[in-house]
C-alpha cells in the first residue's frame, strides 16, 4: 500500500514547507505544534456532544442555532478560529455541507477531514446533484425532502444537526451522542 | 451599502485576474440573501498583499438549481462578501 508521504502531493506541501522555513516564516517546530494541537483535540465526538445535548436541551439548542461559537465554548471546546454556523435538518429538509474551492470544513468539531471529503468528485458533483451523491452514501430521500447544499467558500465552518431519530426517548446524554456519526454531521447520512 | 436577508442580489459576472472566493458556477448567477454572517477581509485583497483588505460583510446567498444548471430541485447556498454583489 502506498503511504501518505509517497503521495507527489506530500512532496509538493514538503516543498512548500521548505521555502516558508527558508523564508524565515515559520520552522518545523512550529509547525509540528501546531498540528498536533490542531489534531490532538480534533474529533467527531466534540460535533456529536453538541448535537446530544441540543437534541435534549432547547435552550442549548437556541444558543447552537443562533450562536455556534457560544455553544462550542459552552461544551469547553474553547474559542474557535472560524464562525460556526449550524444547520439543521428537519423530516421535510435536509442539509448537507461541501466545500467547492478546497476543503474547508470544521475541523475541530468533526475530526480531520475524510479523503472523499477531499475529492473533486464530491465537490463537483454535490452542488450540482446532491440527490444522487447522497443516495450513492445510501442515503435514499423521499422527492419531497428538500435539499439545500453549504458550499463553504467564507471563513464560516459549518455543521449539520441531525434530526433525532425515534425511539430514543429514553436515552442518557452518552447514548445519544454514540448514534450520531461524523457523515451525520456532514449531511451524508442521516442518524 | 448592506444587504438585508431576502434581498434579490446578482453575484458580479467578470474573472478577476486574481484571486477570489467567488465559485465560478454561481457568477452572473442571481440569488437570495440568507443571513450577513459576520465582517471579514476580503481574501481578493489579503491574497494580492493589500495593505490593509477592505473589511466587509460577507453573506449567505441562496440559489436555486435549476438557476444554476438549468436542473435539479435543490438549493445551493454560498457565502459571498459584499463586493461580490449587486442589488438585482
Amino acid at each position: 500500500m502506498t503511504g501518505h508521504d509517497d503521495l507527489p502531493v506530500a512532496a509538493r506541501a514538503r516543498r512548500l514547507e521548505e521555502r516558508l522555513i527558508a523564508a524565515g516564516l515559520t520552522s518545523d517546530d512550529e509547525m509540528d505544534e501546531f498540528l498536533t494541537r490542531l489534531y490532538t483535540k480534533a474529533s467527531p465526538v466534540n460535533g456529536a456532544r453538541m448535537v446530544a445535548r441540543a437534541w435534549t436541551d432547547p435552550r442549548y439548542r437556541d444558543l447552537l442555532l443562533s450562536d455556534g461559537d457560544a455553544a462550542a465554548k459552552d461544551m469547553g471546546f474553547g474559542d474557535l478560529s472560524y464562525a460556526l454556523r449550524i444547520v439543521p435538518n428537519t423530516e421535510t429538509t435536509h442539509n448537507v455541507i461541501v466545500c467547492t474551492l478546497c476543503s474547508c470544513y470544521p475541523v475541530s468539531l468533526l475530526g480531520p477531514s475524510p479523503g472523499w471529503y477531499k475529492s473533486f468528485a464530491y465537490r463537483s458533483r454535490t452542488v450540482r446533484e446532491p440527490r444522487t451523491v447522497l443516495a450513492e452514501f445510501g442515503l435514499e430521500l423521499p422527492g419531497e425532502v428538500e435539499i439545500t447544499v453549504w458550499d463553504s467558500t467564507s471563513e464560516a465552518r459549518y455543521m449539520v444537526l441531525p434530526v433525532r431519530p425515534a425511539g430514543t426517548e429514553a436515552l442518557g446524554a452518552d447514548e445519544l451522542t454514540a448514534l450520531v456519526t461524523r457523515n451525520g454531521l456532514i449531511g451524508t447520512a442521516l442518524v | 451599502m448592506s444587504y438585508e436577508a431576502g434581498a434579490r442580489v446578482r453575484v458580479k459576472a467578470g474573472d478577476p485576474d486574481h484571486h477570489t472566493r467567488v465559485p465560478r458556477y454561481v457568477r452572473g448567477h442571481t440569488g437570495v440573501i440568507v443571513a450577513a454572517i459576520d465582517q471579514w477581509p476580503l481574501p481578493d485583497d489579503s491574497a494580492r498583499g493589500i495593505d490593509p483588505p477592505r473589511e466587509e460583510t460577507c453573506y449567505a446567498v441562496r440559489f436555486s438549481a435549476a438557476d444554476l444548471w438549468g436542473s435539479g430541485d435543490h438549493a445551493v447556498t454560498v457565502d459571498l462578501w459584499e463586493s461580490y454583489l449587486d442589488r438585482a
